[in-house]
């Protein structure tokens, strides 16, 4: 595994971590950092653990061993699963969790919101009337109003059109590069990885197969699956993952 | 805290349906109730015909009893439906409109008089009732029964007063009317008196011996005869009823129905809001989001309960007022009304937040807080002394764990001025709300963790 290319300011240290849920071992002894301003792009197939290191790291969730520090109270979390009330409009959801982080101006937060997720006209809307994306859109803007400096996104191009997902990106970028945000996000979509993520966690199973940058994974998988070299990333990376056994 | 407050009322305000039930069921039991108690006349209605002839008289021996009135004396005690035959009875009955029929038959005083013959006939009055379900049945035979037993009462005193006078004629003397006659009675005294001053004039002998005789009988008659009166009297109520009673704070009944109307929807409405609005908080996944810093799990709780509060005391005041207009309510007390329903919902509220906590649905949990609320309730209106003492034991131990007896108790002792002290039932309250709070964070705790 190669070593990730944290510096000594970490703002973000997790140590052989460990999660089991009943007999199944979620996570097998995560070792991660993350330094001020850095976008990690998180990898892997269903149920290798991408949730379940996020939310151990969002604070949702304990791990059964192994250590986190992160900056207490300045962790964003924009789950898999839109957080929202469904039964509130667009306005309502994001005044309301505005309030709840003691915004100065809860109302200038929200306007500045529904900007970003192009939602200003239908900010009166209930929101179980809106589409998946329009819902996503929200979840990731209510992550967005912590303002934190760790900010922990699970899937969140999930379901959002080109345009939004350019949209996402350059607001997370931004928070990041001028920001110093330390970004953390999970995501199926390899490209998105290759082209966002400063850096790659791959996850399989529970445990760490790779820790760095995208021109280091593509090294690894040319390495040790040569056969797929000629063929996309995306199908080269799967077999890659299928000569480590996943 | 205040937001996420904001916000339960603005999602309830969303939910039509909601909060339609939630309004409109409290308003349907208030309406409900106080029909029932102002409208049931606390006089049953019954169908009344009077088939005797006006100048039909009770007669004991040869003498008639002034009419004594059975159409008043019936009327007196029940609602009087005056019907004109048994047909137009029968369908008063059938219809439901009166609980009973009371016919008395045209031969009725015949049939009375007959008693004093040497061939008696039972006097009968017909009665008619409609014995669609068990309780009333129950309830209309008590009441036939009392009202019979009343009638009887009053023709037996009579008889017995009447009884009572030709007794004392033929102890005393006296005159006596008889089909326009008047005749002199000489009445025992009166007789013993002229036999003993006859008596000297007698030689001794078997004459006088005779004589003596006669005197000692009428001097044991008399005696006799004489406590004969009092004992007739007595025979017309063997039984004098002495009531004490023991626990002096029974509210009155349309009070302690009020009670139990009220806080039924209070139970109802703050049990089923909070475990509703805490499971909502997990079904949309907000849950973790918010315990993530932004408020505690203990804030969350407090919010939730203050939401059940807030909405409890609200709709059950609106429900208290809506019977203030079927049943004179004691307004000045309404600070106490207040106290008992913070109290009772805060204890309901976080009873509600246990089991809102413990599962993860709505509509489960909507579920649970029904079948745990409504058997508790209707537990808790179970009366001492109706089941055996081991089971009421059971009940009222299962009855003390929820809030919703205390939060009766409470209610009756607010809404009653003469009621028990609540005291009691607030510290009982207080309790419960601790206890259960306790129960819903560690539940919180236990099935919310991710
Ligand atoms: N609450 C839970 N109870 C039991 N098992 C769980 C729970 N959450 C996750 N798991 C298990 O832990 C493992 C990792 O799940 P996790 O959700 O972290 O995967 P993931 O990488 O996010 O997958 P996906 O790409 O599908 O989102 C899976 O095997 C999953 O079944
Ligand atoms: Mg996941």
């Amino acid at each position: 595994m190669e070593a990730g290319n944290a510096t000594s300011a970490a703002v973000l240290q997790a140590r052989e971590l460990v999660k089991r849920f009943g007999g199944r071992e979620a996570l097998r002894g995560i070792d991660f950092e993350a330094a001020a301003g850095e976008l990690v792009a998180v990898i892997g197939p269903n149920g290798a653990g991408k949730t379940t290191l996020l939310s151990i790291l969002a604070g949702i969730s304990r791990p059964d061993g192994g250590e986190v520090h992160v900056p207490q109270g300045e962790v964003g979390w924009v789950p898999q699963q839109a957080a929202l009330y469904r039964r509130l409009t667009v306005e309502e959801n994001l005044m309301l969790f505005a309030r709840l982080e003691k915004h100065e101006d809860p109302r200038a937060s929200t306007e500045q919101m529904l900007e970003l997720t192009g939602l200003t006209e239908r900010r009166g809307e209930i929101v179980a009337r809106l589409s998946g994306g329009n819902q996503q859109r929200i979840n990731i803007a209510i992550g967005l109003l912590a303002r934190p400096s760790v900010l922990l996104l699970d899937e969140p191009s999930v379901g959002l059109d080109p345009r939004q997902r350019a949209r996402l990106w350059e607001f997370v970028s931004a928070l990041a590069s001028e920001g110093g945000t330390t970004v953390i996000f999970s995501t199926h979509d390899i490209q998105e990885a290759e082209r966002y993520g400063g850096r790659l966690l791959v996850l399989a199973d529970g445990e760490a197969l790779f820790d760095g940058s995208a021109d280091g994974l593509r090294e690894a998988v040319r390495r040790e699956a040569p056969e797929a070299a000629d063929q996309d990333f995306e199908t080269a990376f799967v077999a890659f993952l299928h000569h480590r056994g996943h | 805290m205040r937001w996420l407050l904001l916000k339960d009322l603005q999602i309830l305000r969303r939910s039509p349906l909601q909060a339609f039930l939630l309004v409109a069921w409290p308003v349907l039991i208030a309406v409900l109730v106080g029909l029932a108690i102002s409208g049931s006349p606390s006089k049953p209605r019954i169908a009344f015909l009077n088939e005797v002839p006006t100048d039909a008289r009770v007669s004991v021996g040869t003498s008639q009893l002034p009419n004594i009135g059975v159409s008043d004396r019936v009327c007196e005690r029940v609602e009087c439906v005056h019907v004109k035959n048994r047909a137009e009875a029968v369908e008063e009955v059938r219809s439901g409109d009166v609980l009973a029929a009371l016919i008395l038959p045209a031969g009725l005083v015949d049939q009375i008089n007959s008693l004093s013959t040497p061939s008696p006939a039972t006097p009968k009055v017909e009665v008619i009732v409609n014995e669609e379900d068990p309780v009333k049945a129950r309830l209309v035979n008590d009441r036939i029964n009392s009202l019979l037993t009343q009638a009887n009462l009053v023709i037996a005193r009579r008889i017995a007063t009447e009884g009572g006078k030709f007794l004392n004629l033929v102890l005393d003397g006296g005159r006596f009317t008889v089909i326009g006659q008047t005749i002199q009675i000489l009445g025992l005294r009166n007789s013993a008196r002229i036999l003993k001053a006859l008596r000297p004039a007698l030689p001794p002998g078997p004459l006088r011996n005779s004589i003596d005789q006669v005197i000692q009988f009428t001097t044991l008659a008399r005696s006799n005869l004489g406590t004969a009166g009092p004992l007739l009297t007595r025979l017309t109520q063997p039984i004098a009823v002495d009531k004490q009673v023991v626990n002096a704070s029974t509210p009155p009944l349309e009070v302690f129905a009020i009670a139990v109307a009220a806080t039924f929807t209070l139970a109802f409405v703050t049990v089923l809001l909070v475990a509703g609005s805490l499971a909502l908080e997990r079904e949309e996944n907000a849950f973790p989001r918010l315990t993530r810093g932004l408020v505690s799990r203990s804030a969350l709780l407090t919010e939730k309960v203050a939401l059940g509060v807030v909405v409890g005391v609200v709709v059950t005041l609106l429900m208290l007022a809506g019977l203030a207009l079927f049943v004179p309510l004691h307004w000045s007390r309404v600070g106490l009304w207040v106290v008992a329903i913070v109290a009772g919902a805060a204890a309901l509220g976080a009873a509600g937040a246990a089991l809102g906590a413990a599962a993860r649905e709505v509509r489960a949990v909507s579920l649970l807080a029904f079948m745990v609320t409504l058997p508790v309730a209707f537990l808790s209106l179970i009366p001492s002394g109706t089941v055996g003492p081991g089971l009421y034991d059971a009940v009222k131990l299962l009855t003390a764990l929820f809030p919703f007896k205390p939060a009766l108790q409470a209610m009756t002792g607010a809404l009653d001025p003469g009621g028990p002290s609540i005291a009691a039932a607030l510290g009982h309250l207080a309790i419960l709300t601790a206890v259960y709070g306790s129960l819903a964070r560690f539940a919180l705790r236990r099935f919310a963790s991710v």
